[in-house]
């Protein structure tokens, strides 16, 4: 039924072999250090299109790092050096010619807690789309209008597009930050641990977003819940201390993993 | 504010919130005791208060408005200070007199007190009024004299009028380059006053004091005229808004000892104004570099100290700064520069009240700096993130979302500053506060706004009045009554700033607590 082939490991490395012409990031040999403290550890791994790639592993094993990589947000902390190259449909993103601002509105994130500005919910959704400019009232209008449906928010909020964005629930606010990263229309929507302050209810509303959005555009999920992987993602990557673990289809991950490391993970023993 | 307030206090928690609770309870009575005995002593000077005819037991008489009452040392009754006026006549204006001498005292309705130009007030009789059409006698004295002096108001408001829109325009004009059709415009204007000051010269009025002494009393020299025993309440009242409004809106007479301090209301408030204008961009745009553009290493540390240390420098030595640097050294140069001309006498080159901003700007910068860093370290990261992963530069960051988000933080900022510099006045003595400059700083004359004035302020004529006038005495209400108008020059300054950060809190919301 996929178009990709049955995911099995490199040598060398538990890179997964996709067709590069499959792949929308392809992250090779990625060294991360905060000072002097290791974050990452050489760590290659190809993320496919149109699909949803999970990284789980425990606190602080470098996968909230890893996707925060992936879009150049560690460019703000001087701190950090990195080596190694990310690939984002095939050209390195830290190549010079590369604007970043660009790669952020093609690479999109949404954070842990809802972050919606201090401005009417409008004005959030608009937010990306005003700072490309150039852009007539009434087109900008139904790009809102569309990210809020994609988003499955516009029902709730049509109503009161002019109140603030901080009077929505926590669930809301959270669908209304991938509204407003949607309406940029990025490639790829980084999601770091994006149901973990929410209650049940709103994290389900998210799942179903997600695998909703896979037709779209390519997602790459950090979660701690393991049943959110498993219920949402095709791929699964296991990091621990830094190192890529295991990478394989989810079902295969959780069934029938390679490594006992990944196994006593996923089953609840860590040492 | 504690998210476990509580409405009451609380019992069984021992000594501590009582204590905490005291504190702010003591903070409040003081603060509201300063503010009522500035209302009190200052505005009461405005009230017309009765005046007494007291006669004493030797049989002298004197008529005088009761000031206070003091018990005598070891016990020998009490003394009472009679506020009497009549400079002229008795060489001074108080008379201490022992209650127990006192005979009798009663409050005549025919008494008058005359607020007069030279030698201050004058209680007594109004015998009659002369004019070069004859001489009116008794009670039709009195209302020829309310007439007299309504039209002697008018005189001399078209005389100020005069002086200050047509002569001192047409003088500064003529000090540029002479010119034959400005001189003879100047000319008739001085021609028109001479011819106004000769209509209200001519009448004197007869006065006799309660022990018999008479005085001639030219009119002009006259401002007001009232019975203070022969008033009603509403009269009063009426009496009180006029002498209030009288004292904001006119300018000082008698070497500050009397009259209004609008110049110094303009002053003040102008200064301060002119110095947020200053203070503001520079204080933000430091804060921001300090929070988000430089480097967070051990020299920016060193320099946020350094900053935070400067707010407690004191403020004097900021007045001998801004002399050296701002009135000898900028203001010397840019005489040399563009004024050179009317040199030696210094344009720029002397205290003013551009050197005024500029000082107090200096001295409030830091609190500006440091209300605008803790502003923007109160935003959350994530915040900033979010915008940054939506495509923004971080200019466009800063200025969409940081910047609004820490507007009223700034706004407090500014609040601060204004406080501070609307009190201070040890650096002004030094860089462009002036005694006496009853023109404001800004006319119809181009560029308007006269940067190189110098100006008046209500913290320095509060200095001025108190310690610098003959009378400390006579001086004491006014103290009081200007040291009342400062803190509400203050807190109007105050008020529109925080109605300001309201409106910005109200548009952008406030940073959410996580």
């Amino acid at each position: 039924m996929s178009v990709f082939p049955s995911p099995r490991p490199a040598a060398g490395g538990p890179i997964i072999d996709f067709d590069p012409a499959a792949c929308c990031l392809e992250i090779e040999g990625l060294s991360l250090a905060y000072g002097e403290t290791p974050a990452l550890r050489d760590l290659s791994l190809r993320v496919p299109r149109h699909r949803v790639t999970a990284f789980i592993g425990p606190s602080g094993c470098g996968k909230s790092t890893l996707l925060r990589a992936l879009n150049r947000l560690h460019d703000l902390n001087d701190e950090v050096r990195l080596a190694g190259s990310i690939r984002l449909e095939g050209q390195d993103i830290h190549a010079p010619e590369v604007e970043v601002a660009e790669l952020r509105r093609r690479v999109g994130m949404v954070f842990q807690a809802p972050n919606p500005f201090p401005m009417s919910i409008y004005d959030n959704v608009a937010f990306g789309l005003r700072l490309q400019g150039g852009m007539r009232k009434r087109q900008m209008d139904d790009i809102v209008e569309w990210a809020l449906q994609s988003a499955a928010l516009w029902d709730e909020v049509k109503e009161r597009l002019g109140s603030s964005a901080w009077t929505l629930s926590g669930g809301q606010q959270q669908r209304l930050v991938i509204a407003r990263t949607l309406a940029v229309r990025p490639e790829v929507l980084l999601l770091d641990e994006p149901a973990s302050a929410l209650d049940p209810i709103s994290t389900l509303k998210i799942e179903e977003l997600i695998r909703n959005l896979k037709s779209q555009l390519t997602l790459v999920l950090v979660t701690h819940n393991m049943q959110q992987a498993a219920r949402v993602s095709d791929y699964t990557a296991f990091l621990q201390e830094g190192e890529l673990v295991e990478y394989g289809a989810t079902d295969t991950l959780f069934t029938n993993p390679r490594l006992s490391r990944t196994e006593n993970y996923i089953t609840g023993r860590m040492a | 504010m504690s998210r476990f307030g509580r409405a009451r206090l609380p019992r069984g928690e021992g000594p501590w919130p009582w204590l905490a609770a005291g504190s702010v309870a003591l903070s409040l009575l003081m603060f509201s005791g300063l503010l009522l005995l500035l209302a009190v002593r200052g505005l009461g000077h405005f009230w017309p208060a009765p005046l007494s005819l007291v006669a004493l037991e030797d049989g002298r008489l004197l008529a005088g408005q009761v000031v206070r009452e003091e018990r005598l040392p070891g016990g020998a009754g009490r003394e009472r200070l009679y506020l009497t006026a009549n400079r002229d006549l008795d060489g001074a204006i108080w008379s201490w007199v022992a209650v127990d001498e006192i005979a009798e005292e009663s409050h005549p309705r025919d008494l008058v007190v005359l607020e007069r130009t030279r030698w201050g007030s004058f209680h007594g009789r109004l015998l009659a009024l002369e004019d070069a059409a004859g001489r009116v006698e008794g009670e039709a004295a009195w209302q020829a004299l309310q007439e007299r002096l309504g039209e002697l108001e008018a005189l001399r408001r078209e005389r100020a009028h005069l002086r200050d829109r047509v002569v001192v325009p047409l003088v500064r004009r003529l000090e540029r380059g002479a010119d034959a059709a400005l001189a003879a415009e100047l000319g008739a204007a001085n021609a028109r006053i001479r011819q106004l000051q000769a209509r209200m010269g001519g009448t004197r009025l007869l006065l006799e004091s309660v022990d018999g002494r008479r005085l001639e009393q030219p009119l002009e020299q006259v401002l007001r005229a009232w019975r203070p025993n022969a008033m009603s309440a509403p009269r009063k009242l009426a009496a009180w808004g006029h002498g209030v409004w009288r004292f904001l809106s006119e300018g000082p007479r008698a070497a500050n000892t009397a009259g209004g301090v609008w110049p110094a209301i303009f002053g003040t408030v102008l200064m301060v104004l002119l110095m947020s204008v200053v203070v503001t961009p520079f204080g933000v745009l430091a804060g921001i570099y300090l929070n988000e553009v430089a480097h967070q290493g051990r020299f920016t540390r060193l320099v946020r100290i350094a900053v935070r240390n400067l707010a407690g420098v004191p403020s004097i030595v900021y007045g001998v700064f801004g002399l050296g640097v701002f009135v000898y050294g900028i203001g010397g140069t840019l005489d040399e520069w563009f004024f050179a001309d009317q040199l030696p006498s210094p344009t720029f080159g002397t205290g003013g009240l551009l050197w005024a901003s500029l000082t107090l700007a200096l001295l409030t910068l830091p609190v500006v700096i440091v209300a605008t860093e803790e502003g923007l370290a109160r935003v959350p990261d994530h915040q900033r993130e979010g915008a940054l992963a939506l495509g923004a530069t971080r200019v466009e960051m800063l200025t969409r979302v940081v910047l609004p988000m820490t507007a009223p933080a700034m706004l407090t900022g500014v609040i601060l500053a204004v406080a501070r510099a609307a009190g201070e006045v040890a650096p002004l003595m030094l860089v462009g506060v002036a005694k006496l400059a009853p023109q404001v700083p800004v006319d119809g004359e181009f560029p308007f706004l006269h940067l190189e004035q110098k100006f008046m302020h209500l913290g320095y004529h509060i200095y001025d009045v108190a310690f610098h006038g003959g009378d400390v005495e006579a001086a004491l209400p006014l103290v009081y009554a200007t040291a009342l108008l400062l803190v509400l020059v203050i807190l109007v300054l105050n008020l529109t700033a925080i109605f300001l950060r309201h409106h910005l809190r109200a548009r952008h919301g406030t940073v959410p607590r996580r």
